[in-house]
């Protein structure tokens, strides 16, 4: 039985990286309940990056269980899991989050584009778009820049439209803060947070800064929820 | 949006991308340009000669009559007596016969006594007369009617001297017997642009006072008495044959070819072109699998500089994957981008084409005599356009697998 309140459950996952068995990952169970901020920390190669693209469907278990939105990913075919994520999932990186010869409104846009059900969600896309960049703090105008010609920070703040636009039920950032400047840091987060809670979005955001813990709802370390196997390369 | 971010992809990379471009616009443009000049050349030679049933010479081979006969390229081993000549004319089958003697040279033209006949009889691009563009034709025995490029080459206008050197590649002149233009003929694309024509008695008349291949000293027999003079031809190069009725032909032919007092040869043109299509064939493949080689070289320079951009890209395949691309969404990503650069390569080779035409055509016509019409694309060229977008889309493909299967294990997360 699912709850449907969780939005995100592993339960029993092992995952081992084809033709190496130098790195594997167990994860007994882990589960995310709608809007609630979680930050996940842990160590460089401690299975992040693993568990993320586990999330996102782009790698399946070995065994046990994936589910996100009560959907066990591993039941649906790549190009279902390709569409599921677009419909399901606002991701934001660390950095090079965006097509930095595109526009930002074809940046923001872009899911959208795979994602239908998120598309119809919005009456009018283009000012969905804007109106995002307008609350996460970016200036008029901005629509029309080239990515590639924006400051980190704001390259920043439209991954993070992008990544809301549709209302996802789930958005996962990994390290977006990293590349950051304190200042930058802390307005970045809080205009995160106040678009996340606005849309009832749970926020899965990975980082190895605890600093951090004391703004989201639940702190997970990746040692508590993960094992990881190492052998000889 | 997902073709604008393709463009859009495309000019972030504009240098390598548009170096891609040029090559296969110039690869293309030499593709088109072969093809042009070897359908030139072809449509040229075809066109030079029309309405002549039979072209008679001296026996040897049925290109080589042709070729020195209406082309002027090479020279005849011999000549046809004018005793034979006539005979052939007074054959019931013969309709007309222009005759054609060929042996003297000016500057770098050859010059051709014939009769006043062939500019009656001598068609050419289907059936097209001759036509004078100023004075008129040959009316003195020392008058000689130009081709337009002469005219253009040399600068000459009507009433211009003329000083006919013996041979081909003589020193010697007949400068004591000079011509003068009567005439200067329209542009025709055909060799007789670069002849001049004067009368088979002048041929004669100029070698009136020559011995084995050298004026006789101190002799120069006066114009007013040469004009007197009875002036019988003893040989001429060629002859130009009509016959009555299309079946008499062969008939004609086989009659001359048997003839009995000397060694001739008769020919239908067409047939002897055809030979010398054939002749030409194995070169005119070798050129066309060369020209084909070089766009097929410039296409797999774009696979390559595709192959080359993919670890730069794997970022932005990856952002594609993450917002929920599918990897055959990547995979068609690159063919498009290979078929942009592919279709604009070939546009642009085909604006090169134009461009180089324009400015080659006077001076390929000068140099070779060859009119390259400036026209639109034939459906060939449109289909040998087409073959290098398609082309160019499969050549694709290769990279574009591999991006494919990069993405597919870079899923949208890639450390770079």
């Amino acid at each position: 039985m699912t709850d449907p309140t969780e939005i995100l459950r592993l339960k029993d996952v092992t995952y081992n990286w084809p033709g190496s068995a130098s790195f594997g990952l167990h994860v007994p169970d882990l589960t995310l309940a709608r809007s609630e901020t979680v930050l996940l920390l842990g160590e460089s190669g401690s299975g992040k990056s693993t568990l993320l693209s586990l999330i996102c469907g782009t790698i399946i278990a070995g065994s046990g269980r994936v589910s996100v939105a009560r959907t066990d990913i591993a039941k649906l075919s790549a190009g279902q899991r390709d569409r599921f994520r677009a419909e399901q999932i606002g991701l934001i990186f660390q950095q090079f989050n965006l097509l930095p010869f595109a526009s930002v409104q074809d940046n923001i846009l872009l899911p959208l584009r795979f994602a239908p059900e998120r598309h119809n969600r919005l009456s009018d896309p283009k000012q969905e778009a804007t109106r995002l960049c307008h609350d996460l703090g970016l200036p008029d105008g901005v629509m029309s820049s080239k990515a590639g010609n924006l400051s980190v920070g704001q390259q920043q703040r439209v991954a993070a439209a992008r990544a809301l636009i549709g209302m996802p039920p789930l958005i996962i950032a990994d390290e977006p803060t990293s590349s950051l400047d304190a200042a930058t840091q802390a307005t970045f987060l809080e205009l995160l947070f106040a678009q996340s809670r606005a849309h009832g979005t749970t926020l899965l955001m990975v980082s190895h800064d605890a600093r951090l813990s004391s703004q989201f709802d639940r702190v997970i370390h990746m040692a508590d929820i993960a094992q990881t196997t190492r052998g000889a390369t | 949006m997902i073709f604008r971010l393709a463009f859009a992809s495309l000019v972030a990379r504009a240098l390598t991308v548009g170096m891609t471009i040029l090559a296969i616009a110039l690869s293309v443009a030499l593709f088109l340009g072969v093809e042009k000049i070897r359908t030139g050349a072809k449509a040229s030679f075809a066109d030079t000669i029309s309405g002549t049933d039979l072209i008679v010479g001296a026996r040897s081979g049925s290109v080589q009559l042709l070729l020195y006969s209406v082309f002027r390229i090479g020279n005849a081993t011999n000549n046809l007596t004018w005793e034979s000549y006539q005979d052939i004319e007074n054959r019931p089958e013969v309709d007309w016969i222009v005759p054609i003697s060929l042996g003297d040279s000016h500057r770098q033209f050859r010059v051709m006594g014939t009769t006043q006949a062939f500019f009656e009889r001598y068609k050419y691009r289907s059936g097209q007369s001759l036509s004078i563009r100023e004075g008129a034709i040959m009316d003195d025995l020392f008058d000689a009617v130009i081709g337009a490029d002469v005219a253009a080459k040399l600068g000459y206008k009507v009433g211009d001297p003329i000083v006919v050197a013996h041979g081909l590649a003589s020193f010697t002149e007949h400068d004591d017997q000079p011509f003068r233009v009567s005439g200067i003929l329209e542009k025709t694309g055909t060799p007789v642009d670069r002849t001049v024509i004067v009368g088979l008695r002048a041929i004669e008349a100029i070698h009136v006072d020559w011995q084995g291949g050298g004026q006789i000293q101190g002799q120069s027999t006066p114009a007013e008495t040469l004009r007197q003079m009875e002036l019988k031809p003893y040989a001429v190069t060629a002859a130009l044959v009509g016959v009555k009725g299309r079946l008499k032909v062969f008939g004609l032919q086989r009659a001359i070819n048997e003839y009995a007092e000397e060694p001739l040869l008769a020919i239908l043109p067409g047939v002897a072109l055809q030979e010398l299509w054939q002749i030409v064939g194995i070169a005119e493949t070798a050129l066309i699998g060369v020209s084909a080689m070089v766009v097929i070289t410039a296409l797999i320079g774009m696979m390559a500089t595709i192959f080359s951009s993919l670890n730069e890209r794997r970022r932005e395949m990856a952002i594609f994957r993450a917002m929920g691309a599918r990897p055959r969404v990547i995979l068609g990503l690159l063919v498009f981008e290979a078929s942009v650069m592919a279709a604009l390569g070939a546009l642009l080779g085909l604006v090169l084409l134009y461009v180089g035409l324009s400015i080659g055509q006077p001076m390929i016509d000068s140099a070779f005599g060859l009119w390259l019409p400036i026209e639109p694309p034939t459906l060939r060229e449109v289909r040998v356009l087409l073959g290098v977008v398609v082309a160019g889309a499969i050549v694709s493909m290769v990279p574009a697998l591999r991006a494919y299967r990069m993405s597919l294990a870079d899923g949208m997360i890639v450390r770079i």
